[in-house]
Parts: structure tokens; C-alpha cells; sequence
């Protein structure tokens, strides 16, 4: 088998007041998979997320790219909320990150212009982000973390604030994105549908202190649609999901 | 989001409401204006009050026409310094500002002698700082600090304000400190920033003033400020109200300039510039 992009290996994560965030975290992320970490709020998994991401320490343990590769060069970070620029335009919001890494304007035009008619947005290049709606903005905050074409994008509750119907939307454009990129995506989300609906492999995860107490497969080819939602195998892995995060919950905690 | 942007493109005509609303805000100020000008000289001319007591309206506009020579020179004096201190307290303000928004430490040291400055009242240091520079010097100095204070705690709660989660974006693609102060965190204080020069800008011009006087009446200066105490020791009261109406418009230009460049800075993405959309 081939070697794990990311391989990590017994993490843990104590904050400085005494707060263990993350305790023996150990998972290897294959290339190309679409992984959930689902867990309630406290369970470390954004932690975990910020991590590999480089942007909090470890305590002990480590996270390595077995394959080569780095945070610092190959990644995509999509954030809960879509933390634009508001003094920027859109077009400008996803050079960003081609900004930073010395990409001149006029170099980085065609990928941006392509990321934008990607994530359906290519007529409002120059629109400011107060003029988009929540969905507009999480499309323009998707297409700047792909801007650096990255092999990893990790997801931290992108699409928590948003309605239903945007959501379900959202999702079915990040798996058809997920297909044309061929990158490999960690998903971080608290709902056990979505969860099961966008990925391959959920890691299931309790909190007090942060664990993972299961990993469940989700043999469903992609594409997927609404066909999925109805068939047995979703409502299968949605009953196995819940129930793992029930069983952690129920054992160690009165909410 | 088709919503939003159709919204911005609505140009129908102004209800009759809105019509309303703008004479209301023009026309009643006006309309205020017009009577106490109007009652003013009437009675000064009905109860034939002389100039040294209470000039006409009409008699300070005559004075401001036929001093203008005088006055616009003085008023040329005092824009200058009121501008030059206000430049340096504006640049002072935001560069000390930066580096306080930056470095905790910094701000321990630096910030309580900022604010013993900042509520020292600035017409009592005038005098003592008469004692050891020149009259022009002392009032760049007076209008540097009032001004500089408004800008700088603006500036250091600007810098504080960045979004967290931009930051670490700038610390995924490995942004050096410089750029992460140009790119972003300025650029997130602007707001803030531009609320310090609306506060102090018009201040500047008091600072200017307090100092004026102080210096006048140690015999130097020529500013308008040392022409209404002059004026007043000659009872040439037409001309001290004139160049009090000079001041007056000097302060508002002075703010209204400043309101309209932040408008321009801000309007294309801040919520205090927007308009509201109905």
C-alpha cells in the first residue's frame, strides 16, 4: 500500500491552563481521501485540524508527510467562518495566498480567474465580500484556500452557519470539486450527515479529554447525489456514526 | 445574493418622503440661521447698539472685507501651524500607535506618560513651554498635543482589532511580520484610524489657538487667535468677531475634509460609509 500523506502519531494537546484538548490522536490520512473528523464541541477536533495545519504545537507526539510535502506548502485551510478581506474584492481575497507566496498579480490572473469559475463565481471577481450572501462568501473563502493548488485542504465546520438548502448545495459543489482537483480533504463537522454524505472515512470523536473512539468506513462511490441520501448504505453508516458518538458521549458525560 | 445586488442598482426616483427629509435637514438649520442673523441686526440696529459693544452682522462682514489683508494673513499663519502639527500628530499618532497595538511591552512603558501628556490641560503647559522655545514652535507643539492622542489609543485598539483567523491565514502562506502589519492589520485599523483623525483633526486647531493666545499676549504671534485679543484691547470688536467667523469655518473645513477622505477610504467596504439599503 502505498505511503499516507499524512501520518499522525500518538498527537497529544494540553493547553498552557492544564486543558487536555487532544489525547493520543493517531490516524494516517491516505492520498485522495475524504476524511470527517465528527465529534461534538470540545472533542479537539479543530485542534487536531489547526495542528496539521501547523498552526498550533504539538504537546507530543507528531504529525509527518510521508510522502514529503509540508504545512507550510501544501495546504489549504477553509475556516469555520469565511474570513475574508472586507477591503478586498473577491478577485483579491483569493490572491491572497498567491500574494504571499511572491506570485505576481498578473501571473496569478489565470488561476484565479479559474478558481473563481470553479466554485461558480466568475462574474464577481470584483464584487466586495459585504455584497455576497453567507454561501458566496464560503465559495470565494473554497476557491482562495485551492488558489496554491494544494495536495491537502483541511475544513474546519465550513458550512455550520449556513441554512439547509445552502448547505446541501455546498456540499454536493465541494464533492464535484473534490473530483475534478483530485486533492485530499479533511472535513471537520459536528452533523452525522454530513459527515456521511461528503466522505470515505469518518473518525468518530468524544470529548473531555479529546479521543477518537471509532473510524468507520463509507463505501459509497462518488459521485453522489440525492439517490444516496435514500439508500440503505447512508442510513447504515449515519446509525453506526451516531451511535459511536452516543456510546462516547453516554459514558462520560450529562448533557 | 441576487437580491443584494439588485438592491444596489435600484435608481428610482426620490420618494416624496425622502425630498422631505432632505429640507428638513438643509432647510431647518438654514431657516434657524436666517432668524437669529435677521433678530441680531435688527436689534442692534433698533436699540442702535454701538460697535465696541455688539457688532451687526453686517458690520463683521464689512470688517472681514475691509481687514481682509490682515486677516486672511493671519488666518494663512495659523492653518499652517494648525496643519503642520496636525500632520505630525497624525503620522506620531499612527507609527507610536503600530508599535503600542505590537508590543505589550511597549504600551506598558510608553502609554502613561501618553495619557499625563493627553490630560495635562494644554493651555496650562503653553506658558511653560513659552519660557523655552519661540512662539511659532510652542504652537505647532500645543496642536500636536491635543491632536496626537485620539490617533494614537484609535490606532492601538485598530491594530488589536485584526480578525484572529486572517491572522493565521497570513501565518498558513508564511507572511512575514512587516506584511502582515501593511497587508493586513493596518488595513483592519483604517476604520479606527480614521476615527482618531476626525477626533483630533478639528482639535489641532484649538491647540493652535490656546497657544496663539498664550503667546499673544506675551507680545508675539500673528495668527487669528492673537488677532481677536488684539482686536479686543483696540475695541475693534467687528474685526475680533470676524476673525472668530474665520476660525469657526476653518475648523469645519478642516473636519469636513477629513470626514470626506474617510468616506472615500472606507466607503467601498466598510458598514459606517454604506449607505442604507432599503
Amino acid at each position: 500500500m502505498a505511503l499516507p500523506l499524512i501520518s499522525v502519531d500518538h498527537v497529544r494537546k494540553e493547553f498552557a491552563n492544564g486543558t487536555v484538548a487532544l489525547e493520543n490522536l493517531t490516524m494516517d490520512v491516505r492520498e485522495g481521501e475524504f476524511l470527517s473528523l465528527l465529534g461534538p464541541s470540545g472533542c479537539g477536533k479543530s485542534t487536531a485540524l489547526r495542528m496539521i495545519a501547523g498552526l498550533a504545537d504539538v504537546s507530543s507526539g507528531s504529525i509527518k508527510w510521508p510522502q514529503g510535502g509540508s504545512a507550510k506548502s501544501d495546504i489549504g485551510f477553509v475556516f469555520q467562518e469565511p474570513t475574508l478581506m472586507p477591503w478586498a474584492t473577491v478577485f483579491d481575497n483569493v490572491y491572497l495566498p498567491l500574494k504571499l507566496r511572491g506570485t505576481s498579480r498578473s501571473e496569478a490572473e489565470p488561476k484565479i480567474r479559474e478558481m473563481l469559475a470553479l466554485v461558480g463565481l466568475a462574474d464577481f471577481a470584483h464584487v466586495y465580500p459585504r455584497e455576497l450572501s453567507g454561501g458566496m462568501k464560503m465559495r470565494v473563502s473554497i476557491a482562495r484556500a485551492l488558489a496554491t493548488s494544494p495536495k491537502l485542504l483541511l475544513m474546519d465546520e465550513p458550512f455550520a452557519a449556513l441554512d439547509e438548502i445552502t448547505r446541501f448545495k455546498l456540499n454536493d459543489d465541494l464533492l464535484r470539486i473534490k473530483q475534478t482537483r483530485a486533492v485530499t480533504i479533511i472535513f471537520v463537522t459536528h452533523s452525522v450527515y454530513e459527515s456521511v454524505y461528503l466522505s470515505n472515512r469518518i473518525i468518530v470523536m468524544a470529548a473531555r479529554p479529546g479521543r477518537v473512539v471509532a473510524d468507520i468506513a463509507v463505501d459509497a462511490p462518488y459521485p453522489r447525489g440525492d439517490a444516496f441520501r435514500a439508500a440503505p448504505l447512508y442510513a447504515k453508516s449515519c446509525q453506526a456514526a451516531s451511535a459511536a458518538l452516543h456510546g462516547a458521549m453516554g459514558a462520560h458525560e450529562h448533557l | 445574493m441576487i437580491l443584494s445586488l439588485a438592491g444596489r442598482t435600484m435608481s428610482e426616483p426620490r420618494a416624496p418622503s425622502e425630498t422631505l427629509n432632505l429640507l428638513s435637514r438643509y432647510g431647518l438649520p438654514l431657516l434657524l440661521a436666517i432668524a437669529i442673523i435677521g433678530y441680531w441686526e435688527w436689534s442692534v440696529w433698533y436699540h442702535s447698539i454701538p460697535p465696541y459693544k455688539l457688532p451687526s452682522p453686517s458690520g463683521i462682514v464689512k470688517a472681514l472685507i475691509t481687514d481682509w489683508p490682515i486677516l486672511s494673513t493671519s488666518m494663512w499663519v495659523t492653518l499652517q501651524t494648525t496643519l503642520m502639527g496636525m500632520g505630525l500628530a497624525f503620522a506620531g499618532g499612527v507609527a507610536l500607535g503600530v508599535v503600542l497595538g505590537m508590543f505589550k511591552t511597549a504600551e506598558n512603558m510608553l502609554f502613561p506618560y501618553a495619557v499625563v501628556l493627553q490630560v495635562t490641560p494644554v493651555i496650562a503647559i503653553a506658558p511653560i513651554l513659552l519660557i523655552y522655545y519661540s512662539a511659532p514652535a510652542v504652537v505647532l507643539m500645543t496642536a500636536f498635543l491635543v491632536t496626537y492622542f485620539p490617533v494614537l489609543s484609535n490606532t492601538i485598539t485598530g491594530m488589536r482589532s485584526t480578525d484572529r483567523q486572517l491572522e493565521a491565514l497570513f501565518d498558513l502562506y508564511g507572511a512575514s511580520p512587516m506584511r502582515k502589519i501593511l497587508s493586513l492589520k493596518l488595513k483592519a485599523a483604517l476604520p479606527y484610524i480614521l476615527t482618531g483623525f476626525k477626533i483630533g483633526g478639528p482639535l489641532s486647531l484649538i491647540g493652535a489657538v490656546v497657544a496663539e493666545i498664550a503667546a499673544g499676549t506675551a507680545g508675539a504671534g500673528s495668527g487669528l487667535a492673537y488677532r481677536i485679543i488684539e482686536s479686543t484691547y483696540r475695541l475693534n470688536v467687528p474685526r475680533a468677531f470676524a476673525a472668530l467667523l474665520l476660525l469657526s469655518i476653518m475648523g469645519i473645513v478642516i473636519y469636513y475634509i477629513i470626514v470626506y477622505v474617510a468616506h472615500l477610504l472606507l466607503k467601498d467596504w466598510h458598514e459606517s460609509a454604506m449607505k442604507k439599503e432599503r
